[in-house]
């Protein structure tokens, strides 16, 4: 149902019942490194190129979970995954060898709210009863395709952030159990550009959005900040996540639940050299997917309202000079 | 304006101000000194060849010794590490200059030797290879003229 201008409400019970993630060694070695499925310390991942290692990664997050799960392939109705390399390289190559009709979708970094949130649709419709949401990113292809050959000596400004090198898959179907974390709302966000044009500075451009999609989600919901444990944005990384406490607090808001930040948890900045934070596909996707999807099982918190926002630019429209258009969406889950 | 616009001013001048500062005195410092070090090497090299070698080939020889080491060192990983650390400092002596032309060529390989290494070894080297070509025809052709006619 929808709610408002841009939320949809699921009325059946939508669930994500499992999920796989996949990390880089960087990312295995940082504060969340316990709560990753699997790491992977091969940065080619046994492949021949960053764009299949990547592909790789996100074919074994889905194979995995569909294993995990003790589903069939067959019984898996649709894969609805994307990614940040150019016609969605990795998904196509993860997804074709599996044999299960697909999407392939692009949000950027807030593919894993856009991915999560259409097949939670497709479930709550009764259209798809196994749906896949996925999504990955690669630091190496990541680099490649966005700045520098990776052997170049350059210095990173201090506001660029580090893309994550991983993987994540979930399982959305119909399921009674008191036990899955269920997806309730799913508010979609509206392109915005408020004229940043520094490719090494997302944080800043993507603030703006995930105020918006946050403000949207509580007016289409008639919720307050209280009703949320916890509140928690993608990738905006440390610079980005200052940004957005300043648009709060012009606006006169004051949180009584936690705000977090995907990219800031992710790494640990002293020791792993990552600049303003995470970023990437894969950010808010192994966050979510590794740490706070266990987290809502346990119950340590019941009720996240996930914020992950997308920096939609390309590297000639960085050179064509032109401002970012940046996007976010929001996914309420809660244990109910 | 309209309040689009008036609203996208008003955040870039909120990102203006929190922006995190780069800072510039200490990456002067380390850049200096890396910077320094290498042409270090680079004399002591000069000195070396010039014992056994007349001037203009001990010349020669201290370049191509030097784009070998940036080469190398850009093959074995650790030009990039250096490169981080020392910013301008690396960038700046004829190393870097290997380094840019190395690391396209490592990246690209997997794309083929034509398409891959052959088209884009130069991706960050050739705009210098361009203007840097471009400027010393200019600074030739008024070089002649100024020579030919020592009048103007």
């Amino acid at each position: 149902m929808k709610l408002g201008r841009s939320t949809y409400r699921f009325e059946s019970n939508v669930t994500i019942s499992d999920c796989f993630t996949v990390v880089g060694k960087k990312e295995g070695q940082g504060p969340l490194s316990i709560y990753f499925d699997m790491v992977i310390e091969d940065e080619y991942a046994g492949q021949k190129s960053w764009e299949l290692a990547e592909g790789k990664l996100l074919n074994i997050a889905i194979t995995k979970l569909v294993q995990r799960a003790g589903e069939k392939p067959d019984n898996i109705d649709l894969i609805l995954s994307g990614d940040l390399l150019n016609q969605l390289s990795s998904s196509h190559f993860a997804a074709r060898d599996l044999d299960i009709p697909f999407i392939g979708i692009y949000g950027a970094c807030s593919t894993f709210a856009l991915s999560v949130g259409l097949a939670s649709i497709f479930v709550d419709g009764s259209f798809a009863k196994n749906v896949i949401a996925a999504t990955s990113s690669h630091f190496c292809s990541a680099e490649k395709q966005f700045r520098y050959p990776l052997e170049l000596g350059t210095q990173r400004p201090p506001t660029s952030q580090w893309t994550v090198t991983g993987a994540a898959a979930f399982l959305i179907k119909p399921e009674d159990s008191l036990q899955s974390p269920k997806i309730t709302h799913f508010t979609v966000g509206r392109i915005l550009d408020f004229g940043i044009k520094d490719p090494n500075n997302m944080g800043a451009a993507m603030a703006p959005a995930a105020f918006d999609t946050i403000m949207r989600h509580f007016s289409d919901t008639k919720r307050s900040f209280e009703y949320y444990d916890m509140i928690i944005t993608g990738d905006l990384g440390y610079v980005g996540r200052k940004l957005l406490d300043e648009l709060f607090k012009k606006e006169g808001i004051r949180f009584s639940s936690e705000l977090f930040d995907c990219g800031i948890l992710m790494f640990d900045p002293e020791t792993q050299n990552t600049g303003a934070g995470a970023s990437g596909c894969a950010a808010s996707a192994c966050v979510f997917g590794g740490y706070l999807y266990k987290l809502l099982r346990e119950r340590t918190f019941e009720k996240i309202l996930i914020v992950p926002t997308g920096a939609l630019m390309s590297q000639s429209t960085a050179l064509l000079g032109e401002s970012i258009p940046v996007i976010a969406h929001a996914l309420a889950i809660e244990m109910v | 304006m309209n309040i689009k616009d008036k609203k996208a001013c008003e955040y870039q001048a909120l990102v203006k101000a929190n922006e995190p500062k780069t800072n510039s005195f200490k990456n002067c410092i380390l850049a200096f000194l890396v910077g320094g070090a290498i042409c270090d090497v680079g004399q002591a090299f000069l000195n070396l060849y010039s014992s056994f070698f007349p001037n203009d080939e001990a010349q020669v020889l201290t370049s191509i010794t030097m784009i070998f080491l940036g080469a190398f060192l850009t093959g074995l990983g650790v030009y990039d590490k250096i490169g981080a650390f020392a910013g301008a400092g690396s960038i700046v002596p004829i190393t870097g200059f290997a380094n840019s032309i190395v690391s396209p060529a490592i990246e690209y390989k997997k794309e083929g030797f034509v398409f891959g290494v052959g088209s884009k070894m130069f991706l960050i080297a050739g705009p210098v290879l361009v203007y840097g070509i471009s400027t010393s025809i200019l600074v030739g052709l008024l070089y002649y003229l100024v020579k030919v006619f020592p009048g103007i």
